[in-house]
């Protein structure tokens, strides 16, 4: 499947039009802020209509993972080049995007919480020109990772978000923004490193034949999937070596960073705390599943020993994560700290339903990661415009608001609702299916982690009573309601978590094939 | 598709629609769209009756409906799972659709009385509305994924609900409360199904049912399926309030009594004792062993605690919670019918008494606004006193209810407990377990006497202050209304025309035992055999029944009519019993200190542990590395620069020297260029 528009693919579109946008912004002076704004929700409209074409003209039957024939809106260009390097031969650097049903939803989700994102920085004021290019600049990083097959395509894409967000922490952050910018740069960077040391040693280890005989060494992930093409001798070659479960481990960490798994989880309170809220949205909405995709798109098929042999480690540390970030939500007086530490719960259950490598584990999980990006989304915008109005985030702060802003206590309903998994809203599916699955491999691990819903219930239940229920003080009692720019932002998501938990079928269909194709492959390697 | 099942589709669809056009539009409407929920369920309510009609007439297997939710696999190598929802009608669900609309319809009609005037009138009927859809939902699902779906919406209903009055710290609390608790149970219960479901790859009844009687058992062992039947019993322990998860229910009274007797009292509550009776067939004899355990002891403990409680409500609401440990353990004995039946009779008895109370608590209400005091309990039994002569009718339906729920002959409480009691007994001459008629006759004899007790404390004697009494005015007709049609529908002949024996009724005839579908060698026994140990059983217990029940009346006249015995020197003369079924035998408090205060204590470590010991490694190893660059950087600073600044002083040093020859007299560079010259030519000569 292709589609271009005036000669240039789509994914190249969607990747580059906020590239585009931030290049307009930079024309625009400085005082033009409407211009500027308007700029960006322009682009990031388009970026939405782009992913509703995608999945418009998306093959639902197409295998992809690591079956490059049916990989869907394929480019590939040779990049760079070099001709004959002493003892390795010839490279190739590949401009290669595409999509699969892994790919698909995620687009969906990250052009959709940048459009949101935008409309909630609308209230930015703050050297506003400067906010908008870089925030387009992490749409691009964001995009490109979602959609690029070539690893060191991926990698410049997983690093050419880091920079941006950095900036829009340390700047448009709060109190204590640089240390918590510090501590996101440098977190993620020591990802960075061990996935730059994995990509080498596997781009020194797969080298494929072309059709004139010639030996290339190549950063094609599809390749990288192929255990024909790992040189002999080489580094990563052969199963079960230790250098692969070496691979496995530094390429799992630089991912679980980003998840955040415990115990690599603790950048993700203070940098949700101190950032702005549209990037606490983004943050959560879209940064966090690049974790998992990774794991997903590149360690999963690339490293399947290492991932059959890991696959309780996995278990275990998603159990910890949901039982352990729930805990801790509920520990938290903050609003947004809690919510910052119910991600790590919900991430936690998308590990152990991937974990499980089974057909509803993974495409629970999958779905989680969708689900988590809208739900979360909703709750930090909830947050954000209490923030807005009383300049406060403490859960004690307030009280009696379901009287003063009904409007805003349903919506608000609906995605604490969402996030504690009641049925008929999107989250429950998604945990029921990655606990389902997770059950078929991990019989205790599962059960302990089915309890956490507990203790989901009991944070966000106590919370909905010290924010919403109960007496209003006399300072809120001037709070007004959702302005329609604010309903703007919650009304499409809302929609979209009723929707997706009334009748999942859809969603679950875009995915199913190419998740089911990623379990048969891993199949072979479980004993 | 079927008509009867399209249109139990729609009695599912009618309340949701009122939800959702009462949620938006409801402050919009006259009256704030209070008629628009009532008529909507009074149109459910004469649509479920023709269904029971049609369905009780028909002779075929039950009909059924699914549709796909989700697909999973489907590729070559790979099994297909398909997720299918769907609704199936057969008796069991078909009378549980009449009592669920049934008693929905009279509340919302007592409803609009008793809320009148109400800050979130419209949002109230709105939730109602919600409610009742989520409770037909759980009784026309014809698979597990889909109960545990509406499980939890009824939880989220009893939720908001509970918590009308949410500014009340004391409501929010008990919302709460009920919603945690409840998702104890769930939790369990969601682990059974993932136990059914992994195994069976299939929600539905049937299809599990058929697999395990084909002798398929969840990993091909037994001791599987007793856990995961005892697993998803834990859902009706949530839900119908039984030991040790029972303490929510009480709290819940913090609702509106209109919600108490609909939700609390005769519908959500008794949605466990449906699921039990659903889910019958899968139950080992070891599970249905616990479940009748359970029951037992949970009605034995409600009945020790309702017996010294004041409070009005919180009277019925631990009598509910003994009356479903009644169900339930009529159940686990194998008293299928009966437990079912139970639920039927229970549930119009009990909501006439909680909309009873609610009229009482209406009248108080209205009486001390008009006396301006504002501390008097409205709830207290022992504000009130007298008022059967200012409330007649009240009072009259009352005392049908009462009679009913202590098991009088010609009232259908009678039939129901008396099959109860047999089939009870009938089990313990077949295992032995002479436990469990014991309590059943002892909580029979004490229930008896608690509702005389609280029916006499209310309604006769003396009042407690007369003026008040003077100003209680009965009910308004809409609150009126429903409490007559309940009244009547506790007299036997709706159920049976004989009013000695249930047996022989429509009700008992239309509910017939489910075959368990488990290896024979570890079922309850078979429905014959126990047929016909009840049958042996029957006039002994109808006898035993009639005598323990009016003693139980009796003795209630004594203590609290004629006063012959003092209650007080009763309560005295019992000591730390008396004070530990006035304190509900101390569960709150002891859930507090271990459950709640553990897991705050525990929320507590792990933040800290968070904060000092995950992140301490993570800024420690951050602030060693700022160590090791300042060591380092001193050593760049001192040796590396150091050799770099000492060449670069060397120069300078030399350049100083060097810079005399630079002395701007035109006469020396003169001399230094001629001398250059000359040894440069010299060079070259020399060359």
């Amino acid at each position: 499947m292709e589609f271009e528009i005036f000669g240039i693919g789509i994914l190249t579109w969607i990747v580059f039009l906020p590239i585009v946008g931030m290049l307009l912004i930079l024309l625009i002076p400085g005082e033009n802020k409407d211009a500027i704004r308007w700029t960006a929700a322009v682009v990031t409209s388009l970026q939405v209509l782009l992913a509703g074409m995608i999945v418009a003209l998306f093959d639902k039957s197409a295998l992809g993972i690591n079956d490059t024939a049916s990989f869907q809106f394929v480019e590939q260009y040779r990049w760079i080049v070099v001709e004959a390097v002493p003892r390795v031969g010839k490279i190739e650097i590949l401009y290669f995007l595409g999509i699969d049903g892994l790919s698909v939803l995620m687009i969906v989700l990250t052009a959709l919480i940048a459009l949101i994102g935008v409309i909630s920085s609308w209230s930015i004021e703050k050297m506003v020109k400067g906010y908008f290019a870089l925030y387009l600049m992490l749409v691009t990083g964001m995009m490109g990772v979602f959609v690029a097959l070539d690893f060191f395509l991926f990698f410049i894409f997983w690093e050419v978000m880091l920079l941006p967000m950095y900036f829009l922490i340390g700047i448009w952050g709060g109190a204590r923004r640089e240390y918590a910018a510090i501590k996101f740069f440098i977190y993620t960077f020591v990802g960075g490193v061990l996935m730059l040391l994995v990509m080498l040693g596997l781009y020194f280890s797969v080298a494929y034949t072309d059709a004139a005989g010639e030996r290339i060494h190549t950063f094609n992930l599809l390749h990288m999937m192929n255990p024909a093409n790992y040189v002999e001798g080489s580094i990563l070659a052969g199963l079960d070596t230790t250098w692969r479960y070496a691979a496995w481990m530094a390429l799992f960490i630089s991912f679980a960073i980003k998840v955040p798994l415990f115990p690599f989880h603790t950048w993700l309170p203070d940098a949700h705390v101190e950032a702005p809220t549209p990037i606490s949205v983004i943050l959560a909405g879209v940064l966090l599943k690049l974790g998992t995709y990774g794991m997903l798109r590149i360690l999963y098929p690339i490293l399947p020993d290492g991932t059959v042999y890991f696959m309780y480690l996995m278990a275990v540390l998603g159990m910890i994560s949901i039982i352990y970030g729930a805990l801790c939500a509920m520990a938290q007086d903050d609003f947004k700290k809690l919510i910052a530490y119910s991600s790590i719960s919900h991430m936690g259950i998308v590990m152990l339903g991937m974990a499980s490598l089974t057909n509803q584990g993974t495409v629970g999980a999958v779905l989680q990661m969708f689900n988590h990006g809208t739900i979360t989304a909703m709750l930090f915008l909830i947050v954000g415009v209490l923030y807005d109005r009383t300049h406060k985030r403490g859960l004690y702060d307030f009280g009696g608001i379901a009287n003063q802003m009904p409007r805003y206590t349903g919506v608000a309903m609906v995605a604490m609702f969402a996030a504690l998994g009641l049925p008929g809203l999107s989250g429950f599916v998604s945990e029921l299916f990655s606990f389902l699955g997770a059950f078929a491999a991990f019989r205790w691990i599962t059960i302990i982690s089915v309890t956490g819903i507990i203790f989901t219930a009991g944070y966000i239940l106590w919370t909905i009573q010290r924010v919403f229920l109960g007496e209003l003080s006399e300072e809120n009692k001037g709070l007004a309601d959702l302005t329609p720019r604010e309903l703007l932002m919650f009304v499409p998501l809302a929609i979209i978590v009723i929707a997706l938990g009334v009748y999942p079928g859809p969603a679950i269909a875009l995915m199913n094939t190419s998740l089911s194709h990623l379990v048969e492959l891993m199949s072979v390697f479980t004993r | 598709m079927d008509t009867i099942l399209l249109l139990s589709l729609v009695t599912l669809f009618l309340p949701l629609a009122g939800f959702i056009l009462l949620v938006f539009f409801g402050k919009r409407m006259p009256r704030q769209g209070d008629w628009l929920g009532t008529s909507l369920v009074t149109a459910g309510f004469l649509i479920s009756l023709y269904i029971l009609v049609a369905v009780l007439g028909a002779t075929d297997a039950p009909r059924s409906a699914s549709w796909t939710w989700a697909r999973f696999g489907g590729l070559p190598g790979l099994g297909e799972v398909t997720i299918q929802l769907g609704i199936m009608l057969d008796n069991l669900s078909a009378i549980m659709l009449v009592v669920v609309m049934l008693i929905s319809m009279l509340v919302h009609f007592f409803s609009i009385g008793y809320l009148e005037g109400d800050v979130r009138y419209t949002r109230y009927f709105a939730y109602l509305g919600f409610f009742t859809f989520s409770m037909i939902g759980i009784v026309l699902t014809h698979n597990l994924l889909m109960m545990y779906m509406f499980w939890e919406l009824v939880g989220l209903s009893s939720y908001l609900l509970i918590g009308h009055w949410y500014e009340k710290k004391s409501a929010s609390n008990a919302a709460m409360k009920a919603f945690i608790v409840n998702r104890v149970g769930d939790a369990g219960m969601f682990i059974g199904i993932m136990i059914i479901f992994i195994h069976f790859s299939t929600f539905s009844f049937d299809a599990i049912f058929g697999a395990v009687a084909s002798g398929d058992l969840p990993f091909e062992s037994r001791g599987w399926l007793t856990a995961a039947g005892i697993l998803i019993f834990c859902g009706a322990v949530g839900k119908s309030a039984q030991f040790p998860l029972h303490v929510w229910l009480p709290d819940a009274m913090e609702g509106p009594t209109p919600v108490s007797a609909l939700i609390h009292a005769a519908t959500m509550v008794a949605a466990g004792v449906f699921l039990v009776a659903r889910m019958f067939p899968l139950f080992t004899a070891d599970a249905l062993l616990v479940i009748a355990y359970v029951g037992a002891f949970t009605a034995l403990l409600a009945a020790t605690i309702a017996i010294t409680q004041y409070d009005i409500k919180k009277v019925l609401a631990w009598s509910t919670i003994s009356q479903l440990g009644y169900m339930i353990m009529a159940l686990g004995v194998g008293a299928w019918a009966a437990g079912f039946m139970h639920l039927v009779t229970h549930a119009a008895f009990k909501a006439g008494l909680f909309l009873g109370s609610g009229a009482v608590i209406y009248a108080m209400h209205a009486a001390l606004h008009q006396q301006h005091d504002h501390h008097t309990d409205a709830q207290d039994i022992r504000n009130m006193g007298g008022l059967r002569s200012r409330m007649p009718l009240t009072y009259g339906t009352f005392l049908v209810f009462t009679l009913a729920i202590s098991g009088i002959p010609l009232t259908s409480g009678f039939l129901s407990k008396d099959e109860i009691l047999a089939g009870t007994l009938a089990f313990s001459t077949l295992n032995g377990h002479y436990l469990l008629p014991l309590i059943a006759f002892i909580v029979a004899g004490m229930t008896a006497f608690y509702m005389f007790r609280l029916l006499i404390l209310t309604f006769h004697g003396e009042p407690a202050d007369g003026k008040r009494l003077s100003l209680i005015r009965e009910v308004p007709a809409v609150m009126a209304g429903p409490l007559l049609v309940l009244a009547a529908l506790s007299v036997f002949v709706f159920y049976s025309f004989n009013p000695l024996g249930a047996s022989s009724g429509w009700l008992y005839q239309a509910l017939e035992r489910p075959a368990s579908v488990v290896p024979e060698a570890i079922a309850p026994a078979a429905w014959p055999i126990f047929y016909r140990a009840v049958s042996d059983v029957h006039t002994l217990v109808m006898i035993l029944s009639i005598v323990i029940a009016v003693s139980g009346i009796a003795f209630a006249w004594v203590v609290y009519e004629r006063k012959t015995l003092s209650a007080d020197r009763m309560a005295v003369f019992m000591g730390r019993l008396y004070d530990g079924s006035r304190n509900k035998w101390y569960f709150d408090e002891l859930y507090q200190a271990v459950f709640v205060n553990g897991t705050l204590l525990m929320t507590r470590l792990m933040n800290r542990f968070d904060n000092r010991v995950i992140d301490g490694i993570v800024n420690g190893s951050a602030g060693l590395i700022r160590g090791v660059s300042r060591v380092s950087g001193w050593i760049d600073h001192t040796f590396i620069d150091g050799l770099v600044n000492a060449m670069a002083n060397v120069t300078g040093a030399i350049g100083m020297r060097m810079r005399r020859i630079q002395t701007g007299n035109i006469q020396n560079y003169l001399v230094f260029a001629v001398f250059g010259f000359l040894v440069l030519l010299f060079l070259l000569l020399l060359v």
